[in-house]
């Protein structure tokens, strides 16, 4: 239990996805500029992330054993039919949600997080409980880290910043100071 | 010639991956703590674009529409998981350190970008010279990354030391913060640099506008 207590913090907050890894960079910047979105676009990779975390471990424990080669061509098919999954899962319960995420949705394909996920699943080879908390703990530190980026860019939007700052060099230096705090959460395990 | 050249330059400084698309941040903030895994992870990234250029440019009128995104993936993946063996079996150590980032190559937008942009629509030959340029840009733009943060983080260059034992490395360069830092400050740099050859070029079109429209005026 104490496992995955430490496995589900140290994926959201000590090491971040985003923050620290460095993962899902793209929809980091580009969702962000909104609040509502993020939240949106944060919950659809938790979802995404939690099947492929299953898909992960069921194709590392059954096929990969016997052609580890094939670990990237099988990863990355299977997250592209899950977002396709969730895809029409949504586009047929809820179509005010399809429409609110857009073209976000199919873009969760190319984010590197859900990748990082799988390969570090298998890399650290968790057992299916560790590898849910896992997919958990990294889907709710990627959408906290959305959430408070978006936060911070819609005060920013109203404060006077020099014009060549603005856009995407003063987004950098906002992710560079939260990345600094969340740094500040390294002791977290050590010291208890 | 020239449109080779054109299209070889351009990924290189005018449409620099990084610094003007800002794409595949993934690893270019993820590796690059020092100059060698900034070279060795822009070097991976140009093996995969090259030959998934030369691949999806020689089959592109081959290729049906509705699923080019899934055979370029499985293309891309293929490359990839070629140099990652080759990279464990000959350098063993720059394999260590870039770790699970080199299979994070496939999705790097930079070349899945490339492929359905340009080589799915050009000749090989304009679609090599493309991701040669691309390529070029983002090893270029990942060194010098790698360089700043190797510099100020550990005060030496390529593992040699620069200011002698006085000098007190700023921890935070190599670590996460640092590379957002670093790369906001070239991002800016960058654009500082653009603007004002933006308003040069502003600043000297009037006098090259003027006597015609003197002479229009004229007549």
């Amino acid at each position: 239990m104490e496992n995955l207590i430490y496995i589900f913090f140290s994926a959201s907050i000590i090491n971040n996805f985003t923050l620290a890894y460095f993962l899902g960079l793209c929809p980091f910047f580009g969702v962000s500029g909104r609040l509502d979105t993020a939240f949106r676009m944060g919950l659809a990779n938790i979802f995404v992330m939690l099947i492929t975390s299953t898909c992960a471990f069921l194709l590392d424990t059954f096929v990969l054993k016997y052609a580890p080669y094939l670990k990237l061509i099988s990863f990355i098919f299977v997250i592209a039919s899950t977002v396709q999954l969730v895809e029409m899962i949504i586009k047929k319960i809820s179509p005010a949600l399809f429409k609110a995420l857009g073209i976000f949705l199919p873009l969760i394909t190319t984010n590197c997080a859900i990748l990082g996920l799988a390969l570090f699943q298998v890399s650290r080879q968790y057992t299916f409980v560790e590898g849910i908390v896992f997919a958990l703990g990294a889907g709710i530190g990627l959408t906290l880290a959305l959430v408070i980026m978006a936060g911070i860019r819609v005060d920013v939007e109203l404060a006077k910043v020099p014009k060549l700052l603005q856009g995407v060099a003063m987004n950098f230096f906002i992710a560079g100071m939260l990345s600094l705090a969340f740094m500040g959460f390294a002791g977290l395990f050590s010291a208890g | 010639m020239s449109s080779f050249q054109a299209e070889l330059g351009k990924g290189i400084w005018k449409e620099n991956p990084v610094f003007v698309s800002a794409l595949g941040l993934c690893p270019a903030l993820a590796v690059t703590n020092s100059l060698i895994n900034g070279i060795a992870m822009g070097f991976a990234t140009f093996f995969v674009l090259f030959f998934s250029s030369l691949l999806v440019s020689l089959f592109r009128k081959l290729i049906p529409k509705p699923v080019r995104i899934s055979l370029y993936i499985l293309i891309i993946a293929t490359f990839v998981t070629i140099i990652d063996f080759a990279l464990a079996a000959v350098l063993p150590d720059v394999h260590k350190a870039l770790g699970a980032f080199i299979s994070l190559i496939v999705v790097n937008c930079l070349i899945l970008g490339r492929q359905e942009s340009f080589s799915s629509k050009n000749s090989v030959f304009l679609s090599l010279a493309d991701a040669i340029g691309m390529a070029g840009g983002f090893t270029l733009a990942l060194s010098m990354i790698g360089g700043v943060r190797e510099i100020l983080g550990s005060g030496s260059l390529l593992g040699y030391s620069l200011f002698g034992p006085s000098f007190e490395p700023w921890v935070i360069m190599i670590l996460p913060p640092g590379g957002f830092f670093t790369l906001g400050a070239l991002i800016l740099a960058f654009s500082w640099w653009k603007q004002r050859r933006d308003k040069r070029l502003e600043a000297e079109e009037p006098e090259e506008m003027e006597p015609n429209q003197f002479e229009g005026w004229a007549v």
